[in-house]
């Protein structure tokens, strides 16, 4: 595999290496760190190492104003799950927030340094209704999205169109699954739910466990096809194999976990990209059990290729020729994964003929 | 070294390249753009700006601002403007080159220096005090900003005041002050000091020029001033000048609701926002003619601030 050429993953891989870095290199780096949604965790990164002192001064503003945002976000979405889970207080079953806002509840190491915008929670498909109509009265509206839209969510996808609460910027996604329902596989979400973490200290809120996260954030990688920040997505599988391996059973729970959910193959590219980018410290044993769920040889070389390059921040100094051919590329991969092809080409076509045209009409 | 050193070839030829390396108050930029207009105006504008080799020199923002691809190059001709190679804002037309990259830089400093709390008003120093003229935009803080500048005053800025979170001191950010319609020909008309470059037409905003900051309040950009008022401009055609106190409480929501980043910054923003309005007097200013306004500045100025009135 090419070796990553950005220097965001190199700080996060040999963070000594900044003791090297010249001028230009810092120019650089905060300029890709800052694509790549990555100047706060950055930050945090380097004050764990002990390597804040060695920020030059003109550089360190940057990543000081980044952990202002991400800390203040942080405290912001604590209130917000809060107004959610008194909103839905009512309902008889434990509200499992998901992806960013479980790892700040939850009080993971990947909520440090993260700057997100949506809260995600999973609740039964059962219960949408009761769900929606219980965030309704308590203020939040669906955001408007075209009929076109509206109808492929309802029918097709793992969530509810996303709702925004009236006083608040963010939005929030109701999920009823982690992966469509017109995906190859779709896990039953009622055997994530069964397994769901209790948060301690907010009693009728829960995380996915350990493993299942894992999976989670995989799967979402893989099956997005927005990867602007698939590096900071990257970075969060890292952060949570690293915290959650401490347990040694870990390892054979998300294999097991993987196998019985048919998610081994996303699992085997987010550790064969986490370890690329992020030499994430993954045992053997695993990588040798995961390697029946690898892709042929020739398909696996074309995926390296996609993802070394697509993975990468979003910035110029990060790209190659191939760069745009394989951001495309996993795009495309994303939409095949999400919908076989009867769905995938009128849902294209309507996206890039219809939608389109309906959404940008021309004042009379 | 200063931006008007530079033979206006080689700033044609650098800023095509590499790009330039340019200070302005607390932030460094790289400018990189192929479009005349841009040289041009940067030439006209920023000749006393710090310049220096982009190789050589750590750059806050990277920005450049170029010709749309595709068949934009020869029909309707458009330009983008991009921060860190991503393209930040929908292409505007060919003509607004410069406006574009002032409105560029603006929002560059407003949605990522959270060292300060950023608040939309002009302000202006005089005897170390810092006037903050914060209003709507029509209310015409930047053609009294002009004024007072042109008039002796020291420019900070025109858009953004920039209160350090630690200090409360106000940081100079004195770019070029962007001017409208008709204030352009009142500003040209005002002094034989204003150097105003080619208007651009049909913006969102108008007709729009841009007046060179002198060389003080240039020379002197990394020198803090301590907030001494608080005055809230509004040009009213015909009306006479004047400056009443104004209540601390409704300022500071004004202040709140008309910063960048307040709800950013969280309790902090709270805490700065109220330090400095409780320490600063308020004002509403009501002006037509610009020589008495600037007059009344001066008087304010020449009267030791108490920073007692309001509540």
């Amino acid at each position: 595999m090419r070796a990553p050429s950005d220097l965001v993953s190199r700080v996060f891989r040999t963070p000594d290496a900044i003791r090297r870095f010249s001028i230009g290199d810092w120019d650089s780096l905060v300029s890709q760190a800052r694509q790549a949604g990555l100047l706060a965790r950055m930050h945090h990164m380097l004050q764990q190492n002990g390597l804040a002192a060695t920020i030059p001064s003109v550089a360190r503003w940057h990543f000081d104003a980044a952990a202002t945002l991400s800390d203040k976000r942080q405290i912001e979405l604590r209130g917000e799950v809060q107004q959610i889970r008194a909103a839905l207080a009512r309902l008889d079953f434990p509200l499992i927030v998901l992806n960013c806002a479980a790892d700040v509840m939850a009080d993971l190491p990947a909520a440090r340094g993260r700057l997100f915008s949506d809260i995600d929670f999973l609740v039964p498909r059962a219960q949408l209704a009761q769900v929606e109509s219980a965030l309704a009265l308590a203020g939040w509206y669906t955001v408007g999205l075209p009929d076109y839209d509206q109808h492929y969510y309802h029918r097709w996808m793992l969530e509810i169109t996303p709702m925004q609460h009236v006083r608040h910027a963010t939005v929030i996604d109701v999920h009823h699954a982690i992966l469509p329902e017109s995906a190859r596989y779709h896990p039953d979400s009622a055997k994530l739910r069964n397994r769901a973490v209790a948060v301690q200290g907010l009693p009728g809120v829960a995380v996915l466990a350990p493993e299942d996260r894992v999976l989670h954030a995989a799967t979402q990688l893989f099956h997005n096809s927005e990867l602007a920040h698939g590096l900071l997505d990257l970075s969060d599988i890292d952060l949570l194999l690293r915290k959650a391996s401490t347990e040694t059973a870990f390892w054979m729970q998300l294999l097991a976990r993987a196998e019985e959910m048919h998610l081994s193959r996303p699992l085997f590219y987010a550790l064969r990209y986490a370890k690329h980018f992020f030499a994430t410290p993954v045992p053997d044993e695993v990588d040798s059990s995961l390697l029946s769920a690898a892709p042929h040889g020739v398909i696996l070389n074309l995926m390296d290729c996609i993802f070394t390059r697509a993975l990468a921040p979003a910035h110029p100094g990060c790209e190659d020729t191939f760069t745009p051919l394989a951001r495309s590329a996993a795009k495309l991969h994303a939409h095949l994964r999400r919908r076989p092809q009867r769905l995938l080409i009128p849902h294209l076509f309507h996206k890039a003929f219809i939608s389109s045209y309906q959404r940008d009409p021309k004042p009379a | 070294m200063k931006l008007l050193q530079l033979p206006p070839a080689t700033l044609h030829r650098q800023l095509a390249g590499p790009g330039i390396w340019l200070r302005t108050g607390p932030f460094s930029l790289r400018v990189q753009s192929g479009i005349p207009s841009i040289a041009e105006g940067l030439a006209q504008l920023y000749g006393q700006f710090e310049v220096r080799n982009p190789h050589e020199a750590f750059a806050d923002f990277h920005v450049t601002i170029n010709p749309s691809k595709g068949w934009r190059r020869w029909f309707r001709r458009q330009i983008n403007f991009t921060l860190d190679g991503i393209p930040s804002f929908k292409p505007l037309p060919y003509d607004q080159a410069f406006p574009m990259l002032e409105w560029g830089l603006n929002w560059c400093v407003s949605t990522q220096a959270h060292q300060y709390l950023i608040i939309h008003a002009a302000v202006v120093e005089k005897n170390g005090l810092a006037a903050i003229l914060p209003a709507p935009p029509g209310s015409g803080k930047s053609t009294l900003a002009a004024a007072l500048m042109l008039s002796g005053w020291r420019l900070l800025s025109d858009e953004l005041t920039l209160v350090d979170r630690k200090t409360g001191l106000i940081h100079p950010l004195p770019r070029p002050v962007s001017l409208r319609n008709q204030s352009i020909d009142t500003i040209r008309a005002y002094s034989p000091l204003a150097v105003i470059n080619r208007e651009s037409r049909d913006t969102l905003k108008g007709m729009v020029a841009h007046l060179r900051p002198l060389r003080d309040s240039v020379q002197r950009q990394h020198e803090p001033a301590r907030p001494g008022w608080i005055i809230f401009p509004k040009w009213t055609a015909g009306s006479d000048t004047a400056m009443v106190p104004r209540s601390k409480s409704q300022t500071f929501m004004f202040l709140a609701q008309n910063a960048f980043n307040y709800s950013h910054l969280g309790a902090e923003g709270f805490r700065v926002g109220t330090a400095l309005t409780e320490q600063t007097p308020c004002y509403d200013f009501q002006y037509s003619r610009l020589d008495e306004a600037v007059a009344a500045f001066d008087r304010l100025a020449a009267t030791p601030s108490t920073g007692q009135n309001g509540n």
